[in-house]
């Protein structure tokens, strides 16, 4: 579903800044896959799931969604296979639209943008039905600005967004980091609840290693820009956090610093 | 009263600059975007609709081809601004200095030509104000009516997300720098048409005619904004407010200039109230986030 192959990446090359965000990153995802991914601080998470979704171009290498090489499509052209969910709550939605326009701009993802009304009677309905299923209260709010709304019910209603049309590839980019533990709690089990439903390939970064083990069905390390442990099924399921920390201590040689892992 | 008999002059011109004003705020208020671009592309309709009227066209076919001459002016800054990689701002003043040499061709290489509503089959003229007035509501109407429409649609979302969100809207598959062009192709099509409606109104074209127009449409969109802020919520209302805005501008002006301000000084004058109206909400802001402060240490202490 999803080949990364030799990517590299380096940001500001030959400054004083330079950073070598990725280092030839091979990853292969199969259909139904939902990968956890972990990592110390500037492991190169964010900017792998950035390269993805063509935010910024690569330096080398090739990205294949679906068997369709798009490591030269724009942003906004890969997006049509692509769901996403960001950190801050604040990105994932436009908060000067109604929550139904947001959803029915979500729900044109990757179609063309014609002269057709911008929501129908019909999504209207729909959409309705779908806001109760998620039980936050949102369902009699369809024409409230999204910019009234609490993070958690903001990302509940990106994570809506990003499945609203079924993407090839689902990417979480910490999408729970910045909300109260009750709240992430509650987006979690959603989130779960959706890729189960739609059978979704998905990538989740996380900070929280408790979620990364019990959550999906492989999970993948990162450091310096590589995978350094790839580990799916029986042998994830047994997995615990010391485990994990061991196992970066041994591949890295050092030992795993990601303030908020380490808080968490 | 000799005051108030001035007053139905001040309205007509205000609702003309607030159709200028309706388009500031498509880039201003939609697109998130300062766009200088007006300063010219006000002057070149006003232009395109006197020469043309002069050499015989009809007057709604003049009008027609000022509103796209407009739109070709914004089709520049919207391809300086996301094909060459310039910040708008810079975009749109590079298009205006360019659309100085432009409109003076269009004049005929002249600074000014005139266009006698006796003559020719204008729309309005400050001959006849109150026609000039309702023509101009009309104009507002129809202006208000297809933009309602237009920004309702599939296209008007995504061009209202890229405004609001960008990240937001790539994601979901929006080409932001197309919606970008479009949104300023449409707003300066809407300005070059308030400068055909004023180059009749004013009975001329001046090659110096829409100088500091991006002064008046943002004092019009701001001053609608904070007078019926409040109560104008919904997109075509909120519109509206900029054209009332216009038209609350002229009559201060007319005011201000009736009360000894010297006529050379208003551009100041201009540029100090807006100034002033675009400080508000920074200061309310300010103010605000105080209170909440001394509040909280209030209950704090007790």
């Amino acid at each position: 579903m999803l080949e990364i192959k030799g990517v590299h990446k380096t940001f500001n090359p030959g400054t004083i800044n330079e950073k070598k965000a990725l280092t030839g990153l091979d990853l292969v995802l199969n259909e139904g896959d939902f990968v956890t991914v972990i990592g110390g601080n500037g492991a190169g998470k964010s900017t792998m799931l950035n390269m993805i979704a063509g935010v910024y171009p690569v330096d080398c290498g090739n990205i294949i969604i679906d068997g369709i090489d798009v490591t030269k499509l724009p942003e906004h052209k890969r997006a049509k296979f692509l769901g996403r969910v960001f950190q801050d709550p604040m990105t994932g939605t436009a908060a000067n639209m109604e929550i139904a326009e947001n959803l029915a701009i979500a729900a044109r993802r990757g179609l063309a943008r014609t002269l057709k009304p911008g929501v129908t009677k019909k999504e209207k309905a729909e959409f309705k039905e779908l806001l109760k299923s998620l039980d936050l209260g949102l369902e009699d709010r369809l024409t409230s600005k999204v910019g009234l709304l609490s993070g958690g019910q903001r990302q509940a209603v990106t994570l809506l967004m990003a499945t609203l049309k079924k993407p090839k590839l689902l990417l979480l980019d910490e999408h729970t980091a910045a909300l109260d533990p009750k709240t992430a709690k509650k987006v979690l089990d959603m989130t779960q609840q959706i890729v189960a439903k739609d059978n979704l390939t998905t990538l989740m970064i996380t900070h929280n290693m408790h979620d990364a083990i019990r959550v999906g069905n492989r999970l993948i390390m990162m450091n310096n820009g590589k995978i350094i442990f790839d580990v799916s099924g029986e042998d994830k399921a047994k997995l615990t956090t010391a485990d994990l920390l061991e196992k970066f201590k041994n591949s890295a040689g050092e030992d795993l610093d990601n303030d908020r892992m380490l808080l968490s | 009263m000799d005051f108030l008999a001035s007053l139905p002059g001040a309205a007509a011109q205000g609702i003309i600059w607030g159709i200028m004003a309706i388009g500031v705020f498509l880039t201003y208020r939609v697109l998130d975007v300062a766009d200088l671009t007006v300063d010219g592309s006000f002057t070149t309709g006003g232009a395109v609709l006197v020469m043309c009227t002069v050499g015989g066209m009809n007057i709604y076919l003049a009008m027609l081809l000022a509103f796209i001459a407009g739109c070709i002016a914004g089709l520049v800054t919207g391809i300086f601004h996301t094909a060459f990689g310039i910040p708008a701002i810079l975009a749109g003043i590079l298009t205006q200095l360019a659309l100085y040499s432009v409109n003076l061709r269009i004049l005929g290489n002249k600074a000014n030509q005139t266009l006698s509503v006796m003559k020719y089959d204008l729309l309005l003229s400050l001959r006849y104000i109150n026609k000039s007035i309702i023509v101009g509501f009309i104009f507002v109407a129809i202006i208000i009516a297809l933009l309602y429409w237009f920004f309702g649609t599939e296209l008007g979302h995504s061009i209202r997300a890229t405004g609001c969100n960008q990240a937001m809207a790539r994601a979901n598959g929006i080409n932001t720098d197309k919606n970008k062009i479009i949104g300023l192709v449409l707003s300066n099509g809407i300005v070059a048409l308030s400068g055909a409606l004023i180059s009749q109104y004013q009975g001329f074209a001046d090659i110096n005619m829409g100088r500091g127009a991006i002064v008046i449409g943002l004092a019009a969109v701001i001053i609608g904004d904070v007078v019926f802020g409040k109560i104008f919520k919904n997109f075509a209302l909120r519109l509206l407010s900029a054209v009332f805005g216009g038209i609350i501008y002229y009559v201060v002006i007319t005011i201000v200039l009736r009360m000894g301000l010297n006529a050379n000084d208003l551009k100041l004058f201009s540029a100090l109230v807006v100034a002033l109206f675009l400080g508000i909400p920074f200061w309310k802001n300010k103010i605000v986030s105080k209170t909440i402060k001394h509040n909280k240490g209030g209950a704090g202490n007790a």
